[in-house]
């Protein structure tokens, strides 16, 4: 709904006025930060139900990674003896599963924000892209443990001196951004569209999956033919990757261009799918 | 006084059927004709919501859009009739839930908001609190907005009590200093002091509510909207929220926008009252004007001495049939439209009424209310010594004799309610039965017209002294 300034309005001094069609452009970021505390809250709840009643509580946040590892070096590494660039397979493998988790769990639970909340949505008004902007940042807190284990591992090969990290390692805060972003626009591109036309919902199950094959994963981007590396340069995913394992773990693909074509790429689907994102609220209620 | 809300022409277009099927066809018509500036080719301005009646093809306007593609080429070649049909019914795929809604509300009222089900009520709180935008028209608003739509929505259940205090309060739009600032204020009022660090899952559902009022009740905001909580609550919580609700409108100047069917909290709430009806704004009026309009729409045509529902077979509990008849007339089948009682003759409301499954206590009765508003009476059957045991299932015939000399004469309504005392509300509907109290002779041969509700015949006795 429009929120509009006082100004317009002539002499008397309406606070809001709510109006059938808002002003497209309007991302309404200044509301997001008077709810603000309502992010922490929702995080919150979101790190604590998770593992709430469970035996093992936040181990979880090691268990799944450490063993998808596992079953990448085994399968990937060991079976199919893909190149990991000359970098011990574990911490090849482990730094792209966190990444990936981190992006893909952003992802898919961003694109069923309106029908996972559809009864919350139903009965009381906040702005809606806090459960987006939620899902990011308890997933934030999630990556950090997860990447904490990494780096635990890293510290022993470093010690042992396999892999030797470089300043590329500070722009990790970087990947980080365009990975939530990225999710984040996806997600919401996505739980906009479902609301009408159910069946995307398929289409983003398995589009995940695929998106990470197309995605230097489970493989590095040196291994790729010329003929291919050109169809995948559009993947704004990939320099990310290339990025974090260059930095930390030596070895990597990584050019300006990409980067900054990355973060560009990240900001505007970001600003487009708000954009839709928010027209799509404001009456998803009639349709969901 | 100042406006707090002012709603300007707003309409709320829905479409029916199912949802999801057909957009995509439609939203290309419209998205056609916009190309062509021509108007929008699904918006009737000319419909009204009316639930009751189902539209030319035959179809309810609850059936499902299957037509919806029928208008297409080959079925139009073999039988323009089913062209025909089927064009209708796209018409009648959008209904107006609003319609052209045009008032002001001032600050520091309490308003209520009446009307049948599907009057458009919580579409316009709906409206109000942002959950879903207006078609046409505009709401304008001054101060924080704080909707009450549920209790304790947004309730985390692994979450304890104290952390969903500060969920709930956030939701609706509280900082988390304000509601530390009023935590004890909140527990104190919800009376769950104890249990406050154990996670809502382990709650009661009347602590659950209780704690979810308390939160909404402490809230900052300058209009408060409130739909339909209190029918989940005890009497006791009612009044409790009653009487919190009032406070805030009389100490705080707040603006109270309440929405229920039962006229007696209405009443006994605001000052002044809205009445919607398939969407329309009637009245907008004091409130016991109000109510009395609300009655009159309600007693209709339809409405006379005898109510007959279309009892669902499925259902816990169904109404099938109440009568008021008095006892110098005839059963109900021969006296169908006659619902004029004298005022000497005792007479008998009788509800006929299924149950499902096997009950715990409950009750079944109804309140009279007088034509000029206030509850005369409120009666349940449970009041009898042999009806306070648990109910199997059944079909059931109540039937409560109200003694001759009792009411005055005017019009009255019945609203019947059923339910099982502090857990549920099996069942409620104002102005189901309608009947009149004609003057008595000696009133008539008087010409006299006495004030007050009640009109017994007391013993007098008046001799020369």
């Amino acid at each position: 709904m429009a929120i509009e300034t006082e100004s317009d309005l002539g002499s008397e001094d309406w606070d809001e006025i709510l109006e059938p069609n808002a002003a497209v452009f309007n991302l309404r970021l200044r509301e997001v930060w008077l709810y603000r505390d309502l992010l922490y809250l929702f995080t919150h709840r979101d790190i604590v139900s998770f593992y709430k009643q469970t035996i093992l509580g936040p181990l979880w946040f090691f268990i799944q990674p450490i063993f998808t590892t596992l079953v990448y070096v085994l399968v990937f590494g060991k079976i199919a003896k893909l190149s990991s660039d000359g970098i011990p397979q574990i911490l090849f493998y482990m730094s792209g599963v966190v990444l990936w988790n981190y992006f893909s769990e952003c992802f898919n639970k961003t694109a069923t924000v309106f029908r996972d909340n559809a009864a919350l949505f139903g009965k009381v008004y906040f702005p809606r892209l806090l459960i987006p902007l939620s899902i990011v940042t308890s997933n934030l807190i999630r990556f950090a443990i997860q990447f904490g284990l990494f780096l635990a591992l890293l510290i022993y090969f470093v010690a042992i001196g396999e892999v030797t990290p470089n300043a590329w390692a500070l722009l990790l805060p970087l990947s980080v951004f365009v990975m939530a972003t990225l999710g984040l626009a996806f997600g919401m591109l996505f739980s906009a569209l479902t609301t009408k036309y159910r069946d995307l919902i398929f289409l983003l199950q398995f589009g995940v999956q695929l998106l990470m094959y197309a995605t230097p994963v489970i493989y590095p981007m040196s291994q790729i033919p010329d003929g291919i590396s050109g169809v995948l340069a559009w993947n704004p995913l990939a320099p990310v990757f290339e990025l974090t394992r260059l930095g930390f773990l030596g070895s990597g693909t990584v050019s300006i261009g990409g980067l900054v074509y990355a973060a560009t790429f990240a900001v505007v689907a970001f600003l487009v799918s708000t954009v839709i994102f928010n027209r799509v609220e404001r009456t998803f209620m009639d349709s969901v | 006084m100042s406006a707090a809300i002012r709603f300007e022409n707003v309409s709320k277009r829905y479409r029916l059927g199912e949802v999801g099927t057909g957009t995509l066809s439609h939203d290309l018509h419209r998205f056609v004709a916009r190309l062509f500036g021509r108007p929008d080719p699904f918006a009737l301005v000319g419909t009204i919501n009316d639930r009751e009646v189902a539209d030319g093809s035959g179809g309810g306007i609850r059936d499902d859009v299957q037509g919806d593609n029928a208008g297409d080429s080959d079925r139009d070649e073999t039988s323009g009739k089913v062209s025909d049909g089927s064009r209708n019914k796209r018409r009648n795929d959008y209904v107006w839930a609003l319609k052209d809604i045009d008032f002001e509300v001032p600050r520091g009222e309490i308003l209520g908001i009446i009307g049948r089900n599907g009057a458009g009520k919580s579409t316009l709180l709906k409206l109000l609190s942002k959950i879903t935008a207006p078609t046409s028209g505009r709401i304008k608003t001054k101060g924080r907005v704080a909707s009450l739509l549920e209790v304790g929505t947004g309730f985390q259940p692994e979450l304890t009590g104290r952390e969903n205090i500060y969920l709930n309060g956030a939701l609706l739009g509280m900082r988390r200093h304000e509601i530390r600032s009023r935590l004890g204020e909140i527990i104190e009022f919800s009376g769950c002091a104890k249990y406050i660090d154990t996670p809502v899952k382990r709650y009661s559902s009347g602590m659950t509510v209780r704690l979810g009022f308390a939160v909404a009740a402490h809230l900052d905001c300058e209009i408060l909207v409130v739909d339909e909580v209190l029918a989940v609550g005890d009497a006791e919580f009612q009044n409790r929220c009653i009487g919190r609700m009032r406070e805030v409108s009389a100490g705080g100047g707040k603006t109270v926008l309440f929405v229920s069917h039962n006229m007696g909290s209405v009443r006994s709430l605001c000052r002044q009252g809205v009445v919607l009806d398939r969407g329309e704004l009637v009245t907008m009026a004091p409130i016991s004007d109000a109510i009395r309009d609300y009655f009159d729409l309600n007693a209709g045509a339809e409405t006379g001495a005898h109510w007959h529902a279309t009892a669902d077979p499925t259902s816990v509990f169904a109404v099938e049939h109440v009568s008021v008849v008095g006892q110098g007339q005839q059963s109900y089948a021969a006296t169908e439209q006659s619902n004029v009682i004298s005022p000497d003759e005792p007479f008998q409301i009788t509800i006929q009424y299924a149950v499902g499954k096997p009950l715990p206590p409950m009750r079944v009765g109804f309140q009279i209310l007088s034509g000029e508003g206030p509850v005369v009476v409120e009666a349940y059957d449970s009041d009898a010594h042999d009806c306070r045991g648990p109910r199997s299932p059944g079909r059931y015939c109540s039937t409560c004799t109200i003694p001759g000399h009792l009411l005055s004469p005017g019009w009255y309504y019945l609203t019947l309610n059923a339910g099982i005392p502090h857990v549920e509300n099996l069942f409620n509907k104002a102005g189901v039965v309608k009947f009149r109290i004609h003057e008595s002779e000696l009133d008539r041969a008087q010409r006299t017209r006495r004030s007050g509700v009640l009109q017994p015949c007391f013993q007098w006795e008046t001799k020369p002294s």
